[in-house]
């Protein structure tokens, strides 16, 4: 609570607990007892078993797959959201309220519904099915069509940390490095972007964190194929119907730790950003 | 030397120069001075480089400025609000001109350490070198924006507003501090202001801009003395517009002694005579329409007010220690120690008194 003067009048004690004790209650049922439940599942029958269903071939490919997504798909949108970003923030034009709002879409939209709609943009009977077909292309139910999707979920995250800075920033650094002489690489790397670097890796973590997680768009496209196109999230899916209960488990502790060190990283970046 | 000739610039339906042509001299210290909206940061940000006219013609030293790109111009901009680079030293604020020159013409690290040190001996903050801008005063912020843009040994000078968001007693010193640098470097300096203390003090000549045209151009003596229109006038602070007959050149009303007044070449008629409220002396006079209906005092000045029968009613600002007894409801007759006649015609003040647009500037 927060200190109050000495010659405050007294105020009961009573609600501030009340809302404390609701909060912390709360907070314990729904969010620490389900993450804790998930550790003592997966450690159920020891160590051995545990790392024995780490070491499946079907979950490392799982694990490995998700990785190759997210490498590939945070640094598109890094460099997508610092493009949109800097357009926006930097120049007036026709369509600039219209691009804000189509990079904010996807928050809006169901994943189900991204994955939909590629499926019949590119699936077999999709609008561009017959041609990629032709030109032995496959998208759907491989790497490509899980890239896009998890590209399309996260579409949102770097430009909207990073637009609201560049654009309280105002452009005086910029212009002042201009008459300074520099070029525009040496503006963009000497001036701009250490100034955003903070929202950047902000954006980047939740970026990361909702591209290793995303389950419903790539549920669509993915077509589950046991160590072939399944992502980690399927792949939990996947062995809990299998009723491998520990094993559904030991691999949803993976992405319980990744989601914890991200949750750490994302603080620390939080107390680092008003630098 | 800078030529500006036939200058304008629209952004959108507003025109914001109408037609500038403006000489400056080497190693001169101009000021343009104007109230918001005037055109003067425009005009500052089209000789950067940052801005670019519609029309018209920009030669500096013989060379067309507008076929070159600000990064060739070789100018140092001083903005209002520093615009330094918050991670990176004061010592790397000030050699960012000098680190980003292409490999070949780039001086070697002592080189430019050298450089920096003796930018920062100059401006008198050598303690300051290894802080980041975050940890310094707004005083000190300016002096490192100035060490960064003339670390670049600009062939022009450009500042924005310098001391516009500093304190009164900082903007002085700085002011001051600004004209010996200006002594010692030699560079042709041009900065924009709206404060006329700022631009009389420093400056060799003012020029005064209104609604993107240059209104007059001159020293404080001649623009005080002698306002060329009705809008310096009323710029310079000649808020008092009195309706008078002109006869043989001179100012005619009733209760009003302007003989101190300069003579104006005008046909006889009605005219306009503008007066600075602390530029008149009041005068006891029981036949003068004027009275005195109200008088505050602010330690150093009487604030006056007086009205004529006809309702018209005007500020006359005397100092203390020497106005004479002044009591409620007696008349006096003004007598303007200096003054400026316009024709009748000229816009009178309701109009001027309109805000001007505050133009939203175009960003990079």
């Amino acid at each position: 609570m927060q200190a109050v003067g000495v010659m405050a009048p007294g105020q009961s004690t009573m609600i501030p607990r009340v809302l404390i004790g609701v909060a912390v209650a709360l907070t314990l049922l729904i969010v620490v007892a389900p993450l804790v439940y998930i550790f003592s599942r997966a450690f159920a029958e020891g160590w051995q078993v545990y790392a024995a269903n780490l070491m499946h071939p079907a979950t490392v490919h799982a694990i490995w797959l998700t990785s190759v997504v997210a490498l590939i798909v945070v640094p598109l949108n890094i460099a997508f959201g610092i493009a949109a970003a800097w357009a926006v923030a930097r120049f007036r034009f026709w369509g600039r309220g219209l691009l804000v709002t189509a990079i904010e879409i996807p928050f809006s939209i169901s994943p189900i519904i991204a994955g939909i709609c590629y499926l019949l943009l590119y699936g077999r009977q999709g609008i561009l099915g017959p041609w990629l077909q032709a030109n032995d292309l496959q998208v759907m139910f491989a790497l490509p069509g899980i890239v896009l999707v998890t590209m399309f979920v996260t579409a949102p995250f770097v430009a909207r940390e990073v637009l609201p800075l560049m654009q309280a920033q105002g452009s005086e650094q910029e212009e002042a490095a201009v008459t300074l002489g520099a070029s525009g690489w040496q503006i963009f790397t000497r001036v701009t972007l250490p100034n955003i670097r903070w929202a950047l890796l902000y954006g980047a973590v939740l970026c990361t964190a909702r591209a290793v997680g995303e389950f419903g768009g790539v549920s669509v496209v993915s077509g589950n194929i046991r160590g072939q196109t399944n992502t980690l999230p399927l792949h939990v899916e996947l062995l809990f119907n299998d009723l491998n209960a520990t094993g559904a488990f030991a691999a949803a502790s993976v992405l319980t730790l990744l989601a914890l060190v991200v949750l750490v990283v994302k603080t620390v970046l939080e107390t680092r950003r008003g630098v | 030397m800078i030529s500006i000739s036939s200058m304008t610039k629209s952004f959108g339906p507003t025109a914001v120069l109408r037609g500038i042509d403006l000489n400056i001299e080497a190693g001169e210290l101009v000021a343009l001075l104007g109230p918001s909206g005037s055109g003067k940061t425009t005009l500052l940000k089209i000789i950067a480089g940052l801005e670019w006219p519609d029309a018209g013609g920009l030669v500096v030293d013989g060379k067309n400025w507008l076929a070159l790109s600000a990064q060739q111009r070789r100018i140092g901009f001083v903005f209002q609000h520093y615009a330094l680079f918050p991670h990176m030293t004061v010592r790397d604020n000030i050699a960012f001109g000098l680190s980003v020159r292409p490999r070949a013409e780039r001086p070697g690290k002592s080189v430019i350490a050298a450089k920096v040190d003796d930018l920062l001996g100059l401006l008198q903050i050598a303690h300051l070198a290894d802080r980041f801008p975050g940890q310094l005063s707004g005083g000190q912020r300016q002096r490192v924006a100035l060490g960064r843009a003339l670390a670049i040994e600009p062939a022009v000078l450009l500042l924005d507003e310098p001391f516009g968001a500093l304190d009164a007693a900082i903007r002085r010193d700085l002011r001051r501090w600004l004209r010996e640098v200006h002594q010692k470097t030699g560079s042709t300096t041009l900065f924009v202001t709206h404060d006329q203390e700022e631009a009389f003090e420093l400056a060799d000549r003012v020029v005064v801009m209104g609604e993107g045209r240059i209104e007059q151009i001159g020293s404080a003596d001649q623009i005080h003395d002698r306002p060329a229109s009705p809008f310096v006038a009323r710029f310079m602070g000649a808020v008092v517009e009195l309706p008078v007959t002109l006869r043989a050149g001179r100012a005619e009303a009733a209760g009003l002694d302007a003989r101190a007044v300069e003579r104006r070449a005008m046909a006889d008629g009605p005219a306009r005579l503008f007066l600075r409220p602390d530029a008149i002396a009041l005068e006891a006079d029981p036949a003068s329409p004027w009275r005195l209906t109200h008088k505050a005092s602010n330690g150093a000045m009487i604030r006056a007010t007086l009205q004529q029968d006809g309702g018209l009613e005007i500020p006359v600002d005397l100092p203390r220690h020497s106005a004479p007894d002044l009591s409620l409801g007696s008349a006096y007759r003004l007598r303007p120690l200096t003054g400026a006649v316009f024709s009748f015609d000229a816009a009178p003040q309701a109009d001027a008194a309109r805000p001007l647009p505050i133009l939203k500037e175009k960003r990079l």
